[in-house]
């Protein structure tokens, strides 16, 4: 296959090389002293001047934790981590919540001009900048966003969140967003009512771990009846050496609430691996809908398999209403490792699930993911489409479960997965449990796994292509059921990052 | 007596609650073929479908009489084996069962409710295959899966070839000419009118009069919002044509 | 937590006392003895397959064998009488019929006259005397770390090994008749090697008494054999069946499996394809109503290039049954051009029933076409509405779905005797469903 290999070979080649996001941030830290105890869990929520039922709660999950072992039924392997030998808390050096935009440090905001996040609202706001107008910088992540609407960013920074943007304007429209830290101060009783209530504290491993020592994130409310105005958005960036972060998102759409909710991630290049373990709740209670989008960029490693993040997330939504609707969408294309499951939980009457994604894998990056739905209510719905795409010597696993119960009479699902391999070095796997336990249940399921199409990439070459945007091209045909799901600006940052991934110079 | 009476009927989508049919009533005579035009949503269908027993319908109120015997708590076989017959608008491809065996289990189960005898095989396979034969249904159709494969002509084809081996006192055409081209129309009214008989009525739903060209009714009804609104003979079609409906989605609203 | 071993069941207890009471007594010394004891430790230090092992996700052995029953005995003549009507369903292609009572081969009910190019012999007797073809075959056929598999090893006892050989084409399918007597436990483990281009219709029949059994069947398919092998499982009690099979080049076979009027039922299939150019395909049916607990687990390794493989399998659930399929579909690197395409489809009949579809695909070569497809549900109710608005009844027009529903994997059977007897099963299990009002 002489017109793959050259493709294949080009593909192999190209890998960190690619990645612009590897800039480290000079900015000098304060970070917790090294290592996890008790101690490193009430100095964390002493940074917070959290109240004592937070930080009981957070000692519950780390005493549970300690109990709990590493999960093994991924496939992933990876050198033992030392819990031990990380820091669980970095934030810039006297670092105090900002009051407004214009407290935060510069380095912060140009750092995150450098990732082409939209802090400055006022310069959108004041029209400095029009809809559609390019931006100075190029190759930003979320260009597209930022100059064709507006959407509100919380930037989280290492531990801590830097700044949240548009909050006054969400506030008029009765939409809380803001770090999640502040909303434990501010919201109590919101915080107490939902937080755990999908992923409880002892959920899993990670979950749990996060649960004790997680540091900051978004907190989003949107009250009854209330579309937000704007999109919301959450930008994390790992920029300190050794450490880990741990962000916790949490998002109720009330009843007949809608939100659509954007994350995007990057980390500086690193020889070591570092842990992302995160955890996300979505609350959609009667009639309400939340669309939560992600564009996965860590630091997958460099060509030798050498340093990126491990990613470590637990992700759930919990349809509680009837008629209610989470959608997820995630395009994955960084981490050396990728552990990740965004489920949903069909609990109200009528509701319904969905699961786009997109993973692809290169280098030696092992991407395990997928999604679980779990039928509870009646006539609830679900639809999970995934596309993997294996490059190098990479493994890239799609996990999946369809369950509906007893009584979740009426229950509809519908599955497809393919996967596509660059190459004969990686391996794509598919491992889907569909337990259907009551007559009424209507389950499909298919997948498939075959190599880019010679003939497609033929035919593109002998109309001018060249192999890397032939395969880009084709690639991009691939997955483009998922891409439709994306909100339309980020759907164009996401394709010109698949062709990154895989091709180099393309896009 | 009137072969088939409705009386008031009121019929709604079980779980949905929405209602189609609101107070339709109807005779049919003996040996006659009534056909029922309307505009889209008028219920039409819905009739249809209530007068074959299909579940997910509740009739709320009124009664189905076929020979002065109500029919709504009867099973849909045992209806068919009363001598009721649906031609479905879309026929139901059943993968796996071929059109012989299911002709045959139909016939005698028909036969054995009625407590009559089976039929033969050789005497099954030559009715069968004369029957074929007039509507250009091939042998190789006969073995397939029904439906399975067909295309929409044949389709409705089938439809006729079933109805013509099961002998129904009552058939129900139910939009038999949507899909047809003209070759196609007239084969099947062909079909329609061999079976024709002072014993057998029919009921003709059609949205449009050009079928009624071929199978020409004894008498036109017009449906609208779940209830027959006019009665007339056949002149009432060209009318209907000609005008349209929107008098009658007016009159009813 | 998957890696703590807890606390021994009473069963795993009466096994390791069976083990400890059986083992001077197991046929064969020296290097079987070693095998008996590894496979032993294997087994000890896991103990019955639970839920938390993968493999076994779905089937809690160690819920479901809550007694281990004791070991069989060798059958008196009263035992050896009631089998005779065992395994009837091919009566019909008159194979030739080697019996086996409570796990003992039964010569005397057996057909061994003779055949050229065929041998048949007893596991019990190759073990106890030493013999060629068990000592370069036994347990290398598809090496496996399963528990199940591992408490067989150390405990077989008797079975069939067979060699069919090279270029011979046998006249008349082989049954092994398994029929159990009493209710107790016992172990086989036969072995059959189908030398290069040789041909074979094998069936293996296990009906009778509701006893425990651990069997094992190591199939060796030389490069251009063609092998059909049929299985029908219609026993009561605990049944847990191992086929371990190995594929040579250009080689075709068709594995079938029927289950039917069972207790708990375990089959689990490890196959690799080993030559090129080879084609396979396994399937199975079933029917399933009451507290019918049915596994079919499979895994089909791709290790050669230019393979094709088929996996069908379907599931009839009635009342509180519960079908499993699980089927992983392996491809090495190197193994180019596979083909491989798995199919499950459940229907279910009751709100009781559960069926669970896991099809794994592993794939470590990049130009194969792969695929699987599941699907789950009930009787299409439209489909049911146009059978009975023409006349059928309820129970007749399920029945008629039903065996359409079948009919699209047992049509693909390519032997006609087995396709008809599968269908005759059929029938009798729908002749007998009851239809709930």
């Amino acid at each position: 296959m002489p017109a793959v290999q050259e493709t294949v070979d080009r593909v192999r080649q190209i890998d960190v090389d690619q990645y612009k996001y590897g800039f480290v941030t000079d900015i000098e830290s304060e970070k917790a002293p090294k290592g996890l105890n008790e101690d490193t869990v009430r100095f964390i929520s002493g940074k917070k001047n959290e109240p004592q039922w937070m930080l009981d709660w957070r000692l519950e999950a780390f005493r549970r934790w300690q109990t709990m072992r590493e999960p093994t039924w991924a496939r992933v392997h990876y050198p033992k981590i030392d819990y031990q030998d990380a820091y669980y808390y970095a934030a810039p050096k006297a670092f105090k919540a900002p009051k407004s935009l214009a407290d935060v440090d510069p380095e912060l905001l140009r750092t995150y001009e450098k990732l082409g996040i939209p802090l400055k609202e006022q310069e959108i706001l004041a029209g400095v900048r029009k809809q559609g107008e390019p931006s100075q910088l190029d190759g930003d992540m979320m260009e597209g966003m930022r100059s064709s609407g507006r959407v509100a960013v919380d930037a989280v920074f290492d531990s801590v969140s830097v700044a949240t943007t548009f909050k006054e304007e969400l506030k008029r429209a009765g939409v809380i967003f803001m770090p999640i830290s502040e909303a434990i101060q501010e919201h109590p009783e919101l915080i107490k009512k939902y937080l755990g209530s999908v992923v409880p504290t002892s959920d899993n491993f990670f979950a749990t771990l996060n649960s004790a020592v997680f540091s900051d994130g978004s907190f989003v409310y949107v009250p009854k009846g209330v579309r937000c105005p704007m999109e919301l958005s959450t930008y994390f960036r790992i920029n300190e050496q050794n450490t880990g972060q741990f962000e916790r998102t949490l998002i109720i759409a009330d009843a007949g609430a809608y939100v659509s909710y954007l994350e995007g991630c990057t980390a500086p290049m690193r020889d070591e691996n570092q842990l992302h373990a995160a955890v996300v709740e979505l609350v959609a209670l009667d009639d309400a809908e939340i669309k939560y989008s992600t564009v996965q960029n860590w630091y997958p490693g460099d060509a030798e398999g050498k340093g990126g993040i491990f990613n470590f997330v637990t992700k759930r939504g919990d349809c509680r209403g009837k008629n209610s609707k989470i959608s997820w969408t995630q395009v994955e294309t960084g981490s050396a490792i990728t552990w990740k499951y965004p489920s949903c939980i069909l609990r109200g009457d009528n509701s319904r699930g969905e699961f786009y994604s997109i993973a692809i894998s290169n280098g030696y990056q092992q991407v395990d993911s997928g999604t679980k739905m779990i039928h509870l209510g009646k006539n609830t719905v679900s639809r999970i489409i995934s596309k993997g795409i294996s490059a190098g010597k990479s493994q890239n696993t799609y996990r999946g479960l369809v369950t509906a119960h007893r009584r979740a009479t009426g229950a509809r699902n519908f599955t497809n997965c393919d996967s596509l391999l660059i190459g004969d070095q990686c391996g794509a796997h598919t491992v889907p449990y569909m337990e259907a336990k009551n007559s009424s249940a209507v389950f499909e399921h298919e997948a498939s796994t075959s190599k880019i199409s010679e003939d497609m990439l033929f035919y593109c070459q002998s109309r001018g292509m060249s192999a890397e945007e032939a395969t880009a091209l084709v690639v991009n045909g691939f997955v483009k059921d998922v891409l439709q799901q994306l909100p339309m600006e980020f759907a164009v940052e996401a394709q010109k990052l698949i062709s990154i991934s895989l091709e180099g110079s393309v896009g | 007596m009137s072969l088939l009476e409705i009386k008031n009927l009121h019929v709604e989508i079980e779980d949905e609650g929405k209602k189609i049919l609101n107070g339709l009533t109807l005779t049919i005579e003996k040996g006659q073929v009534a056909a029922i035009m309307g505009p889209n949503g008028s219920g039409k269908s819905t009739l249809a479908y209530v007068l074959a027993g299909r579940p997910g319908y509740a009739v709320t109120e009124g009664d189905i009489l076929l020979d002065g015997e109500s029919i709504l708590e009867m099973e849909p076989n045992e209806r068919a084996a009363k001598g009721v017959f649906l031609a479905f608008q879309y026929p139901v491809e059943v993968p796996g069962v071929a059109t012989m065996t299911f002709l045959r289990t139909a016939l005698n189960a028909q036969r054995k409710l009625r407590g009559e005898a089976e039929v033969s095989t050789p005497e099954f396979i030559k009715l069968v295959r004369d029957t074929s034969d007039k509507l250009g249904i091939s042998q190789d159709m006969l073995r397939r899966g029904v439906n399975v494969g067909f295309s929409g002509g044949e389709k409705k084809r089938a439809e006729i070839l079933q109805m013509a081996i099961l002998q129904p006192r009552i058939a129900v055409l139910d939009e038999t000419d949507s899909g047809l081209d003209i070759d196609a129309l007239r084969i099947v009214s062909e079909g329609v009118n061999r079976l024709r008989s002072p014993e057998r009525s029919m009921i003709v739903i059609t949205h449009y009069q050009r079928l009624l060209n071929y199978i020409v009714p004894d008498v036109v009804h017009v449906m609208a919002k779940g209830r027959v609104v006019r009665t007339g003979g056949k002149e009432l079609a060209l009318e209907l044509e000609a005008k349209g409906y929107a008098q009658y989605t007016d009159e009813a609203a | 937590m998957a890696d703590v071993t807890p606390i021994k069941t009473p069963a795993e207890q009466a096994l390791a006392a069976a083990y400890d009471g059986a083992r001077g007594k197991l046929p064969g010394q020296g290097a079987i003895a070693t095998l008996r004891e590894d496979a032993f430790k294997r087994f000890d230090a896991k103990g019955l397959p639970h839920r938390r092992v993968e493999e076994w996700k779905y089937t809690d052995l160690r819920t479901l064998l809550r007694d281990a029953l004791p070991l069989a005995t060798p059958p008196d003549a009263e035992a050896k009488k009631t089998s005779q009507g065992s395994g009837a369903v091919f009566a019909a292609l008159n194979p030739r019929r080697l019996v086996f009572v409570d796990g003992a081969f039964v010569p005397e009910l057996s057909d061994l006259t003779p055949e050229k190019g065929l041998s048949v012999g007893s596991m019990a007797d190759a073990l106890l005397k030493g013999d060629a073809l068990v000592a370069a075959h036994l347990g290398k056929t598809f090496e496996s770390d399963d528990t199940a598999l591992a408490l067989n090893a150390a405990m077989m006892g008797d079975g069939a090994v067979i060699r069919i050989a090279a270029g011979t084409a046998l006249t008349r399918p082989l049954q092994l008749v398994c029929f159990t007597a009493t209710e107790t436990s016992n172990y086989t483990r036969s072995l059959i090697v189908v030398e290069k281009g040789a041909q074979a219709q094998i069936a293996e029949t296990h009906d009778g008494c509701a006893a425990q059994v651990n069997t094992a069947l190591e199939l060796v398919v030389g490069d251009d054999a063609q092998v059909d092998y049929f299985k029908i499982v219609a026993t009561r009690g605990i049944h847990v069946g191992s086929l371990m099979m190995s594929v040579g080049r250009n080689a075709r076979f068709d594995t079938f499996v029927l289950n039917q009027e069972v207790g708990v039922v375990r089959n689990q299939s490890f196959i690799r394809f080993e030559g090129e150019h080879s084609t396979g395909a396994v399937r199975g049916v079933n029917l399933l109503r009451g507290e019918e607990h049915v596994d079919n687990t499979l895994l089909i390794e791709h290790a050669a290039a230019h393979c094709a493989g088929r996996e069908q399998f379907k599931a009839v659930l009635d009342g509180e049954s519960h079908s499993v399929f699980q089927g992983k579909i392996v491809v090495k690197p190197g193994a180019q051009k596979t083909d491989s395409k798995m199919m499950t489809r459940a229907l279910l009949l009751s709100d009781k029933a559960e069926a669970d579809n896991k099809p794994e695909l592993e794939i470590f070569a990049d130009d194969v076409v792969c695929g699987h497809g599941a699907t789950a549900g009930a009787l299409d109710p439209t489909l049911k509405f146009y059978l009975m608005s023409r006349g059928i009844d309820e129970a007749q027009a399920e029945a008629l779905l039903i065996q359409a529903f079948i009919g699209e994997t047992v049509e693909e059977i390519p032997h006609e005797g087995f396709r008809d007897a599968v269908m005759v099963a059929a029938s009798a299990w729908l002749k007998t469903r009851e239809v709930k009002a």
